[in-house]
């Protein structure tokens, strides 16, 4: 029987606020204004209402909030954190230091725009380009997936196995300050799905005394980079055990895609996140008038899953991949790089084109998604035309 | 490069034994070895206060070596010594007369 829960109305940033309250981590370090969202702002009434016994942290920069959050994971704390676009940009050098530290520290990405220009709304330009720092990445389509992403990142990164740290992603604005309905567990179920925290090693050992961070040049280093590739390796395994646990739990199920009635289709769009909802109508719209169209969503970007990503889309001619961010002067976004790389040993393989979407908060809507199926339909013939193109910009 | 597999060293740089940093000789680092002439030293021991490594060793009060596992040859001592009684030389001068 899955666990009992209640539905709400509630804003992304809420959600997560929410799945704080219940996780109910040792400490919580945050810098406290912008470009903090409105997860920091729940979190901490809670903590001011004495609902959590979390030691809350209000640093001076984002630098420092994870810089203390690192200091609070070696010590052995069960520590979680959230921030946004510039401010992760700002946390960059430490972001890595966490990751290498093998440190299970869940924070909450609100996806933002990188200034500058000045923007603070959706794109996942800040979260993808920390997609080579050794955290795992979970990308969260509704407000219900990120809270429900949240509880289950603490267990992936707690996980002996793993050890590393995890970010949660979903849309600015787009999912964090909409409300939708969240259906929410009860407290003590949370409790106990979560369990207590067993840290591998803590400063606070006194009769074991060891070093963290120290210095480690051509000797070390590289055998420690390699431990964190086997650890995202272990990950996989660990994320479809906790996918799994998590179904158990709560009844739904959970995996690195979510393939969108792909098993026969021609054309497909790739897509991350909020996005996701939108392209899911229309694909039941065009299926409605005989078109074979799908979906494939990936949740977990880091780490990546190729064989799986390659497998869901192997009937299909023509696929789309939509990357909300740019890589400037590359071969395209992110996602269609290693996408499109993933195919390279098929025989009989898709022709894939890039789209770069919805910067800095340009609205995509239906008629945006209509005109990528559209445009797939020459695609899918071999008349791929501009490999990477621009998909909502004024031309 | 020899050393232990990436499977037998604890992840994430942690050393789990405490007071281990002589273990690492920093002497690899020295591209410039101090040399003492014994002719010359009046056991003033400015070398043995100015070393940042403790790399000068003493005996009954006198200068007694250098102890190149730690010495990074900074070259501090030669500097202070007020009887020019250590001679920086390169690394590869110096080997080459060990090998003599």
């Amino acid at each position: 029987m899955s666990a009992k829960r209640t539905p709400r109305a509630l804003t992304g940033d809420d959600a997560v606020g929410e799945a704080m309250r219940q996780i109910n981590p040792d400490v919580v370090p945050a810098y406290p204004i912008t470009p903090q969202t409105e997860i920091m702002h729940h979190f901490a009434k809670y903590v001011a209402n004495g609902e959590v016994d979390t030691e809350l942290i209000c640093v001076e920069s984002e630098h420092s909030a994870m810089s203390a959050a690192v200091g609070a994971s070696c010590a052995g704390a069960r520590v979680m954190t959230a921030t946004a676009a510039n401010g992760l940009a700002l946390m960059w050098e430490i972001v890595y230091i966490a990751a290498s530290t093998r440190l299970p520290i869940v924070m909450n990405v609100v996806n933002r725009a990188l200034s500058g220009p000045i923007n603070i709304h959706c794109d996942h330009s800040d979260s993808m380009g920390c997609r080579d720092s050794g955290w795992i990445q979970i990308y969260s389509e509704t407000a219900q997936e990120a809270y429900e992403h949240t509880m289950m990142a603490m267990r992936i990164a707690e996980n002996h196995d793993v050890l590393l740290p995890v970010m949660v992603c979903q849309d600015g604005f787009i999912t964090s300050h909409s409300v939708e309905r969240v259906d929410v567990f009860e407290d003590e179920d949370i409790k106990k799905w979560v369990g207590e925290f067993v840290p591998k090693y803590t400063l606070l050992n006194t009769d074991n005394p060891h070093t963290v961070g120290p210095l480690d040049l051509y000797d070390y280093y590289f055998e420690h980079k390699r431990q964190q590739m086997d650890a995202m390796e272990k990950a996989k395994g660990v994320i479809k055990q906790v996918f799994s646990e998590f179904e158990k739990f709560s009844g739904k199920p959970f995996d690195f895609i979510e393939s969108y009635r792909l098993d026969d289709a021609d054309t497909a769009i790739v897509a991350l996140s909020s996005s996701c909802g939108t392209i899911k109508d229309v694909v039941d719209d065009l299926r409605e008038k005989g078109q074979k169209v799908g979906l494939l969503k990936i949740r977990v970007f880091r780490p990546f899953m190729p064989e799986m990503i390659t497998t869901a889309l192997k009937s299909c001619k023509g696929v789309a991949i939509l990357d909300r961010s740019a890589s400037f002067g590359g071969f395209g976004g992110p996602i269609f790089t290693e996408v499109r790389s993933a195919f390279h040993e098929w025989k009989e393989k898709p022709h894939i084109i890039n789209y770069i979407y919805g910067l800095g908060g340009r609205e995509f809507t239906i008629k945006h998604a209509h005109q990528v199926f559209n445009e797939l339909e020459e695609v899918k013939k071999g008349n791929l035309g501009i490999k990477v193109r621009s998909l909502g910009s004024r031309e | 490069m020899s050393g232990e597999s990436w499977k037998e060293i604890p992840i994430g740089g942690v050393i789990e034994k405490a007071g281990n940093s002589k273990e690492y000789k920093t002497g690899s680092w020295r591209s410039n070895r101090p040399i003492h002439v014994p002719d010359k030293c009046i056991h003033c021991m400015i070398c043995w206060i100015v070393c940042p490594d403790c790399a000068v060793k003493a005996k009954d009060g006198n200068f007694s070596h250098f102890d190149y596992d730690y010495c990074k040859g900074c070259g501090n001592c030669a500097a202070r010594c007020p009887k020019d009684a250590i001679v920086m030389k390169t690394e590869l001068e110096a080997q080459k007369e060990d090998e003599k």
